[in-house]
């Protein structure tokens, strides 16, 4: 009797796992398609604020391919080409803010000056350190234009370390986090330019966008 | 049964709010006040997952044994987050990339488990859509003032960034109260939350007491 009763406990709950098994596993397969085709518009979206639309005539989602960066992380770098020459490059730049990680995508041209910084991820206080997203600030937009040379090596620092860059209301962690991250990413693309450039580095297309 | 679904409401908006009486969700409650609008679109997420968990667990209240209530009232909720993360995210982007990192977080929220077990597992579906509807509509008012008090008070604005919320349409919402940086930072940080709520929560007991009513403890002894 007793066992019956626990057996019947034991079916109500894998019926109940079941039935909404079922349900989430529809809803998945019918949401998939549009879920990917957004993020793709989203990655889309971050590559055109990096890389201007007039130095390229090829889509550089697709021609993509993984390196590792300075702390041996993979990341992807995706390339703008016209013409067949290799016009300029865009990839994750990696900073330490006030709450963890940032994560930047940094354009950069052949010549290896900014094209554009944008974050595209971040646990920044609200209202505080977010100041460095594009749609809150221009804070971010005054790399544009500047290389490794321009400022000078000790003027990549945000004013109160010595440095050119404006740190913002009430948050000096952030930016000084950004301006990091944006003069390391600079540096990783003088330091590896052969590779980042070469027309002929194997391709790896992008199997499904995450 | 009009008067019941009016206590039910008031319950849930007042009485026994899930934030101010029962002090229960006080994890979402403290990380996602930063501001109104923070605060308004965790609540508003939060009721649509309540509305839904618990009108399920009315629907199907009889086939629930004792015994295996708990596993089945977590896989009800969890199954709702999931559902409301997927369909968002295809279907209503925009709002997700402002939302989305809010979605998974409601699981973690003890209030909705707490609705499921002390009213929609002993009560008829239209009840329970109303339960657990108002319930969340109280933590959404609830999380929407701690928030705009955190908020006015730590960088002087209110409501900002309604629009990219809900819209250009809701521009109109956004404000700026004091001077910039005259914010005091840490409300906005930790210690803000946990002071805003409890004098918060002193000014729901003063209110209370002046209606003339005796302090309803609720859940607040329970709640660890």
């Amino acid at each position: 009797m007793k066992k019956q009763r626990t057996l019947g406990h034991g079916l109500i709950l894998g019926a109940f796992c079941l039935g909404f098994g079922i349900v989430l596993a529809i809803s998945d397969s019918i949401t998939v398609d549009d879920i990917a085709a957004r993020a793709l518009e989203d990655r889309l979206n971050s590559l055109s604020q990096v890389i201007p639309d007039n130095i390229h005539d090829n889509n550089p989602v697709s021609d993509a391919f993984t390196m590792k960066n300075e702390r041996n992380k993979e990341i992807t770098v995706y390339r703008a080409t016209k013409e067949g020459k290799v016009t300029g490059v865009a990839y994750e730049i990696f900073g330490t803010g006030y709450a963890g990680e940032m994560k930047l995508m940094l354009g950069v041209d052949a010549q290896g000056n900014v094209l554009g910084v944008r974050v595209l991820a971040h646990k920044e206080t609200a209202g505080l350190g977010d100041k460095m997203e594009v749609k809150k600030s221009d804070w971010i937009l005054r790399f544009t234009g500047l290389s490794l040379g321009n400022p000078q090596p000790d003027k990549w620092k945000v004013k109160k370390d010595g440095g050119q860059f404006d740190q913002f209301a009430g948050a000096t962690i952030t930016p000084r986090g950004v301006v990091d991250a944006v003069r390391k990413g600079l540096q990783l693309f003088a330091a590896n330019k052969m590779q980042m450039m070469d027309i002929n580095a194997s391709k790896t297309p992008m199997k499904e966008a995450h | 049964m009009s008067s019941q679904y009016k206590t039910i409401i008031r319950d849930g908006l007042w009485e026994n709010n899930g934030v101010f009486a029962m002090l229960l969700g006080l994890c979402p409650s403290m990380a996602m006040t930063t501001s109104a609008t923070n605060g308004l679109g965790m609540g508003l997420a939060t009721a649509v997952v309540m509305a839904a968990s618990s009108m399920l667990v009315g629907m199907f209240r009889n086939r629930i044994t004792q015994e295996v209530r708990i596993p089945v009232f977590i896989l009800v909720i969890a199954s709702m987050v999931t559902l409301v993360d997927l369909f968002m995210n295809a279907w209503m982007h925009e709002l997700y990339k402002v939302l989305g990192m809010f979605i998974p977080l409601i699981v973690s929220n003890c209030l909705p488990l707490a609705r499921l077990e002390s009213f929609a597992g002993k009560n008829p579906t239209l009840p329970s859509l109303v339960d657990g509807l108002f319930m969340g509509l109280g933590f959404t008012i609830a999380l929407t003032i701690i928030g705009a008090v955190r908020e006015i008070i730590g960088v002087g604005t209110l409501f900002a960034d309604a629009s990219l919320l809900f819209g250009p349409a809701f521009k109109f919402m956004e404000m700026r109260l004091l001077p910039t940086d005259t914010g005091i930072l840490m409300m906005i940080l930790p210690p803000g939350g946990f002071l805003t709520l409890g004098f918060l929560v002193v000014g729901k007991r003063m209110l209370d007491v002046r209606a003339g009513k005796a302090i309803q403890m609720g859940g607040a002894h329970s709640a660890a």
